[in-house]
Parts: C-alpha cells; sequence; structure tokens
C-alpha cells in the first residue's frame, strides 16, 4: 500500500524579535525533524501538550504555513516548494477543519455562501447544482436546509463546527487535517462530532489527521496515534499499543495523566517535574531528558531518533518496552 | 410581536435595527439631511427670489413696507466713508440675512456656498476611502514590499502637518491648475480642493484599515479560506473587505465633518473655492471686513459649519456604536 503523504525530515522555524531588540533575533524551532508516512483511510492521531507544535505540524501539512526544510510528498505530488497559487489545485484533495468554530467561519457570510465557497471556487456548476448540494451537505452534517440562509453568529459551536467540516468535506477531499476540532466545544457535543466525523470517514473514505490534546478523544478516533514532544516525534504507533503499552517514558507519563474511574485497575501516575523547555533554546541531546524520570549520561549527550525495537517505534535510548 | 422562525439577521439589518433605536444619531442625521436638501434647493431659492448670488449689485434698490431703500447704504454717522450692506430684513426672498460687500443676497450665497461645502467634503470623503481602502488592502494583506513602498508613501504624505500640505498644494495648483494628458483642470474648478483635501487625509483612513486588514489577515477564516484555495483577489473582496467595511462606513461621516472644516479653512485663506465661486469658508471672508456692522454675513456660515459638523460627529458615534459596538476607531496620530 502506498502512502498518502509521505513526510520526511520536515522542521518549521519560526523567527521571533528583530535585530534591533535586546535578545536579537531568536529562532524558534516549532516542528523539528518530522518524518511521517499517512495510509489512505487512517486517522493519524497527534497529542502532546500545548506549545509542542502539533497545531503547526497540522498547518504545515496542509501547507497554510512555509516549511523551512524537509519533503512533502502528498498523492504522489512533491508539494514542499509549490507556491500558494501552484497549491490551489490540490487543495481540492486535502482539507482543513479548524479549531476555534466562532474564528474560522466568516462572520459576514451566510452558511450557504460558506459552504457553497468551495464549490465555487474549484467547479464551475450551475446555481442550481450548488444549491442542492449545500442542501445535501448541510443534511450529511446533520443541519436544516433551512440553515442555509442563516449567519454563523446564530448557531451554537457544535452546529458551527459542523458547517466547518460541511466546507471541508464539500470537494470529497482525500485527507482532511483536524486541528483540534472538538478541544472548542462542551463534553457531550464533542461525542456527537466525533460520531459525525466517524460517519463521514466511513462513507468517503476519508483519511484523517486529527490534532488534539484530549488523550481520551483521539484514543477513540484514531488508528494510529503519534506522541510529540517539542516539535518532535518520540513514538508513534497503533493506538492500542500506544495506550497499553507505552515505550517512551514520555508517553508512559503523559498517558498516565488520563483520567480513569475510581475503581479501574490501578496505574501510577507519573508526575513530571519541570516545565516544558522553551523551543527556542532546546536542551541538548534527548529532548526530553530534563524531565525524564530514566534519563541518564547518555541522554544529555546524544539525540535519540526514532528507531524499532520489539515492534515499538520509540525515539528513547532507554525504551520501557 | 413575534419574528418568524426562519428569517435571519444578517450583521448589517442588526446594525441598522440598533441604529434606528439610537434617537440622537436619528435626530443628527435628520438635521444634516435639512441642511443638505436647504442647500441643493439653493437655485430653487435664487429663482424664486430672483437674486443672482454672483453679480455684485451695488446700486439695486429694495421695497419694504412701502419703503425704498438702496441695497448699499451710504452711512450717515461717522466717517462716513464708503457702504454699508443692508441687514437683515429677515423677510425670505429678499435679503433674508441681508446683502454682502457687493450687494449680493447672502442668503442665496450661503445656500449656493452650503452646496459646494457640501460636495467638495463628500467628494473629498470618496475620494479618500477609495484611495485608502485599496492602499490599505494591498499593504495589509500583501505585506512585504507591497507594504514597505505603500506605507512609506503614505509616511511621507502624514509627515506634513495637514493644512500646511492642502496650503502648499493649493498654492501650487491654484496658480497653474493641472493638465494630465488630455485632461485640464482649471484652476477655479471645485475638483482642486476635493483632490487636494481628498490626498492629504489618505493616509488618516489607510492606517487603520491596513492594520485591521493585518489582522484579518492572520484570522482563521482566512485562513480556511486559503486552505480552501481561494485566489487571492476572492479573498480580498469576499473575506477581508466585508470585514472592513463597517470601519470604513463609520468614517464617512466623520471624514465629511472633517473635509467641511478643511474645505472652509481653505476657503477662507482663498486658497479653496474660488470667487465669484462661494462656500462658507468665502462667506466668511467676505464677512470679516462686516464684522462690527453687519456680522450676520459672517456669523451665518458659521453657524452651518457647526451644525453640519456638529451632526456628522453625533450622527458618526452613533453609527460606529450601531455598526462596531467595539471598535475605537478614531482620528488623528494616537
Amino acid at each position: 500500500m502506498t502512502a498518502l503523504y509521505e513526510i520526511t525530515n520536515l522542521s518549521k522555524r519560526f523567527t521571533v524579535g528583530s535585530r534591533f531588540s535586546r535578545q536579537g533575533k531568536r529562532v524558534v524551532q516549532a516542528v523539528d525533524g518530522v518524518s511521517l508516512s499517512i495510509q489512505p483511510g487512517e486517522t493519524l492521531g497527534l497529542v502532546g501538550e500545548s506549545g509542542c507544535g502539533k497545531s503547526t505540524l497540522g498547518r504545515c501539512l496542509s501547507r497554510l504555513y512555509e516549511i523551512s526544510d524537509g519533503k512533502l510528498v502528498f498523492d504522489g505530488t512533491d508539494i514542499s516548494t509549490l507556491s500558494t497559487a501552484q497549491m490551489r489545485p490540490l487543495r481540492r484533495k486535502m482539507q482543513m477543519v479548524f479549531q476555534d468554530p466562532y474564528a474560522s467561519l466568516n462572520p459576514r457570510r451566510r452558511v450557504f455562501d460558506l459552504i457553497a465557497e468551495p464549490l465555487r471556487i474549484h467547479l464551475s456548476l450551475p446555481d442550481a447544482e450548488v444549491k442542492s448540494r449545500v442542501a445535501g451537505l448541510l443534511e450529511q452534517v446533520g443541519l436544516l436546509p433551512d440553515h442555509a440562509q442563516r449567519y454563523p453568529h446564530e448557531f451554537s459551536g457544535g452546529q458551527r463546527q459542523r458547517i466547518g467540516i460541511a466546507r471541508a468535506i464539500a470537494l470529497e477531499p482525500k485527507l482532511v487535517i483536524l486541528d483540534e476540532p472538538v478541544s472548542a466545544l462542551d463534553v457531550s457535543v464533542q461525542a456527537q462530532i466525533v460520531n459525525l466525523l466517524a460517519d463521514l470517514q466511513e462513507r468517503l473514505k476519508l483519511t484523517y489527521v486529527f490534532v488534539a490534546h484530549d488523550l481520551s478523544v483521539v484514543r477513540q478516533v484514531s488508528t494510529r496515534i503519534a506522541v510529540m514532544y517539542l516539535g518532535s516525534i518520540v513514538e508513534i504507533g497503533d493506538a492500542d499499543s500506544i495506550f497499553d503499552r507505552p515505550s517512551h517514558p514520555y508517553t508512559q507519563a503523559l498517558i498516565s495523566a488520563v483520567p480513569k474511574p475510581v475503581n479501574s485497575e490501578g496505574r501510577k501516575r507519573i508526575i513530571l517535574t519541570g516545565d516544558v523547555p522553551s523551543p527556542i533554546n532546546p536542551p541538548s541531546g534527548c529532548r526530553f531528558h530534563p524531565r525524564c524520570p530514566v534519563a541518564q549520561d547518555k541522554c544529555r549527550v546524544d539525540r535519540p531518533t526514532l528507531t524499532v525495537a520489539n515492534g515499538r517505534t520509540a525515539a528513547c535510548h532507554f525504551p520501557i518496552i | 410581536m413575534t419574528k418568524p422562525e426562519n428569517v435571519s439577521r444578517g450583521p448589517w439589518a442588526t446594525a441598522l435595527n440598533r441604529l434606528s433605536h439610537d434617537r440622537t444619531a436619528l435626530v443628527a442625521l435628520a438635521v444634516f439631511v435639512l441642511i443638505v436638501v436647504a442647500c441643493l434647493s439653493a437655485p430653487i431659492y435664487a429663482h424664486l427670489a430672483g437674486v443672482d448670488p454672483f453679480k455684485s449689485t451695488l446700486d439695486a434698490t429694495i421695497t419694504i413696507d412701502g419703503v425704498q431703500k438702496p441695497v448699499m447704504e451710504v452711512p450717515t454717522t461717522g466717517l462716513a466713508l464708503g457702504y454699508t450692506p443692508i441687514g437683515p430684513t429677515w423677510r425670505l426672498g429678499t435679503y433674508f440675512l441681508g446683502a454682502d460687500n457687493q450687494g449680493r443676497d447672502v442668503m442665496a450665497r450661503l445656500l449656493y456656498g452650503g452646496m459646494n461645502s457640501i460636495l467638495i467634503a463628500g467628494a473629498a470623503t470618496l475620494f479618500t476611502l477609495v484611495f485608502a481602502t485599496v492602499f490599505g488592502l494591498l499593504a495589509g494583506f500583501f505585506g512585504g514590499v507591497v507594504d514597505m513602498v505603500i506605507s512609506r508613501i503614505l509616511d511621507v504624505l502624514w509627515a506634513f502637518p495637514v493644512y500646511l500640505l492642502a496650503i502648499s498644494l493649493s498654492i501650487v495648483l491654484l496658480t497653474q491648475g493641472i493638465s494630465i494628458g488630455p485632461w485640464t483642470i482649471d484652476s477655479s474648478s471645485l475638483m482642486l480642493p476635493i483632490f487636494i483635501i481628498g490626498v492629504i487625509y489618505i493616509p488618516y483612513v489607510a492606517r487603520p484599515v491596513r492594520g485591521q486588514v493585518m489582522s484579518l489577515r492572520q484570522s482563521d477564516f482566512v485562513m480556511a479560506a486559503i486552505g480552501l484555495g481561494a485566489p487571492s483577489g476572492r479573498i480580498l473582496w469576499k473575506d477581508i473587505l466585508p470585514n472592513v467595511s463597517t470601519t470604513l462606513i463609520v468614517f464617512i461621516p466623520i471624514m465629511m465633518a472633517l473635509n467641511m472644516l478643511t474645505e472652509s479653512a481653505l476657503s477662507f485663506l482663498s486658497i479653496g473655492v474660488q470667487p465669484p465661486d462661494a462656500s462658507w469658508g468665502t462667506i466668511i471672508q467676505d464677512g470679516q471686513g462686516l464684522l462690527y456692522t453687519r456680522p450676520a454675513v459672517a456669523l451665518a456660515p458659521g453657524f452651518m459649519i457647526v451644525i453640519s459638523v456638529l451632526s456628522l460627529n453625533v450622527f458618526g458615534d452613533g453609527l460606529r456604536d450601531a455598526l462596531d459596538p467595539r471598535s475605537k476607531i478614531k482620528l488623528g496620530r494616537g
């Protein structure tokens, strides 16, 4: 099976400050040498704490950000260096859903125009066809045809996210990058949206990249999970093994933080000390070593790469499994 | 009263509704509309009164209550030098506000002058807004070199004190007129003050527009539009411009008021509207010499300027509250 999206050594650096500020220009390494391959039909969960670069990675994958380094091959096309204009035709096959459903919909356009936008940009359809397609899309995401003539401010967060999803699937893309699609929503609504996404995936044979910080949601939706720390992937594997038998100490700490019912078999909560180091000045060697409970001298010097050991892929000198 | 379930109120309708409940703003708007209507009916007034507001009539006479009086009276007291124009008769049609130093009907000139003042202020506002919008959109959206070039040009304009720039431009243009290719603009044309006033205020509007566009450029919905593959022109037109438009609309009355003041000032300094044409500024200038004998000549246009500017500013405040309750649009360099 060939990969839908092959990411090799992707890096994204932001420059902050100016030459004239006290610290001068500084470089934030938001995404640092990420390699991934996304298979058609899967849902790849991207998890990590705030500021680990998962959203940046999502936006690099959709080429909303220019990438600093690396190679992106999407559906057989090298898109790493395409200009915004050259990217346009490819957008049909790759869509994005944003975290904040309040900010991602233009408040001055009606729902109909919002959902019809991708159709109008990419396909020149007669008005009647656009109309019926929009009605169909509204129905697919669980909204009423009446809603088309309303403005975004008249909807709840969950409904707005449905509008965002309808817009993203309008062109029946191959890949949908979901940037924390449910984290701005109430828990009860989260479940509805997650179910909707699962339905749509099955019906339209979609591939998802699901960026999230909520581990229980990620476990529910993902077939594979990549755990990020300070811009790099520290562990990647299928959802169950990541959750049941984490290999990287960071993954283990992260998983142990998921709240569980009181009487479930007790696993000890691993409390990490210290803060996430600054990506402006990352630690030497393994980025995780200052907080790692099992770090040794080697970790302070040598940076581990993602390697396969015992059927597990983790970037650690001393994997747990 | 019940609202039908599926009738939806867009942002514009909401704003209009809010405005329709703002009595102060509506009264201010009514006052300004009244002034505009009155000024636009200047030719009708002149026709009915049978006066020519642009022709000196030093030897005319009028009959009031059966008594015939000269329009230009020879004073009988003091040094008895020169003439004193007739004072206000308070009779519509016959020197309601008296005559000016050339025996012209001040009321008729006031209305004609108002027409010019409003026309210049309105056209200059349009000029400013169109160019400021284009510059602001391009600079804010494309950034980089485009922004650099546009912003520096605006900075140069901005660096001059407004009146100094206006006066310098006026003096240069009024002595020569402009001829660009086949078009020649005569130095007495109203196009000149419109152009001058329009140009000097472009940075004052373009700056805030650029700032707003820059922040919209980073907003999620613009990111989403890029993600959908929308071309830049479409994003500017469909996503950015509609969200900047409230700012632009709020600027209309504010700029109108500001332009009226600027126009009056320039005309008062004889570098705006050129005689025999009138504007409120030129009438004040005419009245300057008659300030002690016939104060109405200067006071009437002054009063009109104050009322117009006040009503525009009050309406502008209401409009801003209605359209953009959270915005903090202010003019000036702050």
